[in-house]
């Protein structure tokens, strides 16, 4: 060797405040969308004189949210309690699953096509019925639903991580001569690693999606799903439109969880992961 | 003591594919034995009964005079393939030290030891990189290093530099010997490069392919220790010579 080797990728350089900075110059064009979206909707629903049934204006909606704050973040906490409890069952049985799955090959081979199929259809469509297997004013009824809903595709992608093991990574372990314990923990978990974050970011999305609306099917007052629904009966668009904000507001703050999560978890990954593989 | 020994070793697969009939070859220590065909030939399938990665039909194999199994869990080969096979989730540090992890090697021992294969292989630095940080030749060098962090007897290199450019494959060739001859480690070399088995081997292995034979062992008797002078060697292009005649041989006995 006559020249010293030369990474093909550097290390991240830079402190974490020119990370921050760099990260927040990158946001600049969207947080410019979001203004400039707000203010053609709130020109546009005074200069068209819109019903406010059909899209209150943005400074209504927020008068709404202000006026209300302390009843709505009691409703969001209540539904994001059933969120995150159906997130926990579904994406944990899930997981428990996957592993056995991927452990015994026949029984996988005769689940998953049902796996398959079950998170191609619209599991929504059950919400009525969980209500009635469970008191529909708990917020046990609204985490089934919310569970089921997260249960597939965490499910399937999990399994998919656990046995996308290249062969090789295989063999390597065998002329270790090591049990099959210690390939679990040694390579399918890792491997599994970006397949199940990113089945947790669609799940964290689906789970508040599930208990919402399991909520309009029927839930307590103390929910955000059920007093959207009847504040809309009851011409309180603004306020319904508050809720949704409320709504919106957890939901991406359970995504961003999610995703800060994953990047702790696999930091080994370049960042954006890996694309081709 | 042979380090390997190959008697009567046959392989077919399921579906009566025959991918070796009577293997007999032996290998003493500090040999650099090149196993060399067309593709088809089981080379690499050879390469892995030595590695016990899989069952012979028929015939055994000795590694350091053990049943080729009992071998494997001593932890007496490394191996290396063509891909550089390294666990994505673990520093070039800890992709060398996996082996020693595995073996319940003390903490301390580990990272000296981590400390001197990147040394070896010319990777000083690099240990907190992650694999996808580096070229494939690098990601190559790694994976050596890992084969080798435990000083095993025998390493098994299936066609290791075969995925890389010819300037990177030759350099790696010349990092190679110069870790043979530090180590003193007997190697088993799959190639499908009739250059490459010649310049780094003691005696190349000339397969035939179907069935997999061993049609010709030629001993290499070119001076130690090789270097870029050994390539412009009339003798070597005499071997390179033997070594072609000898595929293209057992190339005309094949109706293909």
């Amino acid at each position: 060797m006559s020249s010293a080797p030369v990474a093909v990728q550097p290390l991240p350089q830079g402190g974490v405040a020119r990370m921050v900075g760099r990260r927040a110059r990158d946001w600049i064009p969207a947080i410019l969308v979001l203004v400039l979206t707000l203010g053609v909707w709130q020109g546009g629903v005074k200069a068209f004189h819109v019903k406010r049934f059909l899209l209150p204006a943005p400074s209504a909606i927020w008068t709404a949210f202000t006026n209300n704050q302390h009843a709505l973040w009691r409703e969001g906490w209540f539904t994001f309690q059933e969120a995150l409890g159906g997130f926990a069952i579904g994406c944990g049985a899930a997981v428990l699953l996957a592993m056995v799955v991927a452990r015994w090959r026949p029984l996988g081979n005769a689940l998953m096509p049902y796996a398959i199929a079950a998170n191609a259809v619209p599991i929504i469509a059950f919400a009525p019925i969980t209500n009635a297997w469970f008191n529909p004013l708990t917020k046990s009824s609204k985490m089934a639903v919310a569970a089921v809903l997260c249960f597939f595709p965490v499910f399937v992608n999990v399994v998919r991580g656990l046995t996308s093991v290249k062969p090789q990574q295989l063999e390597l372990m065998r002329s270790y001569a090591v049990g099959q314990l210690a390939v679990f923990r040694l390579v399918r978990i890792p491997t599994s690693l970006p397949f199940l974050f990113t089945s947790l970011k669609v799940a964290s999305v689906l789970a508040m999606i599930g208990a919402i609306i399991g909520e309009y099917f029927g839930g307590s007052l103390d929910s955000l799903g059920a007093n959207i629904k009847q504040d809309a009966a009851l011409f309180q668009f603004e306020k319904a439109w508050a809720e949704i904000l409320v709504a919106c507001i957890l939901g991406i703050g359970f995504y961003l969880a999610v995703a800060l999560a994953e990047r702790l978890a696999t930091r080994w990954q370049p960042p954006g992961g890996f694309q081709s593989e | 003591m042979t380090v390997v020994a190959i008697n009567g070793v046959s392989k077919q697969f399921k579906g009566g594919t025959v991918a070796l009939r009577d293997i007999d070859l032996e290998i003493e220590p500090g040999e650099f034995v090149s196993l060399i065909g067309p593709s088809g030939c089981g080379k690499s399938t050879l390469l892995r009964i030595v590695g016990d990665l899989i069952q012979p039909s028929e015939g055994r194999v000795t590694v350091n005079g053990k049943p080729a199994r009992k071998a494997r869990e001593d932890h007496d080969y490394g191996i290396v393939f063509q891909d550089a096979v390294l666990y994505d989730w673990r520093t070039v540090s800890k992709n060398i030290a996996l082996p020693l992890e595995l073996a319940g090697t003390p903490r301390q021992e580990r990272q000296a030891k981590v400390e001197q294969m990147l040394e070896l292989v010319e990777l000083q630095g690099f240990g907190d990189h992650h694999p996808w940080q580096l070229s494939g030749g690098m990601q190559q060098r790694v994976s050596i290093a890992r084969a080798l962090s435990f000083d095993p007897a025998l390493l098994l290199m299936d066609e290791p530099f075969g995925a890389l450019d010819e300037m990177t494959r030759e350099r790696l060739n010349m990092e190679l010997l110069k870790i043979w001859a530090e180590t003193g480690s007997t190697i088993v070399f799959v190639t499908h490069s009739i250059s490459e088995a010649v310049f780094l081997s003691t005696r190349v292995a000339v397969m035939s392919a179907r069935p997999g034979r061993i049609s010709n062992v030629i001993p290499i008797d070119l001076p130690q220790p090789r270097g870029e002078a050994t390539r412009e060697d009339p003798h070597f292009f005499e071997l390179v010579t033997d070594v072609r005649e000898a595929l293209h041989g057992s190339h005309e006995q094949v109706p293909s």
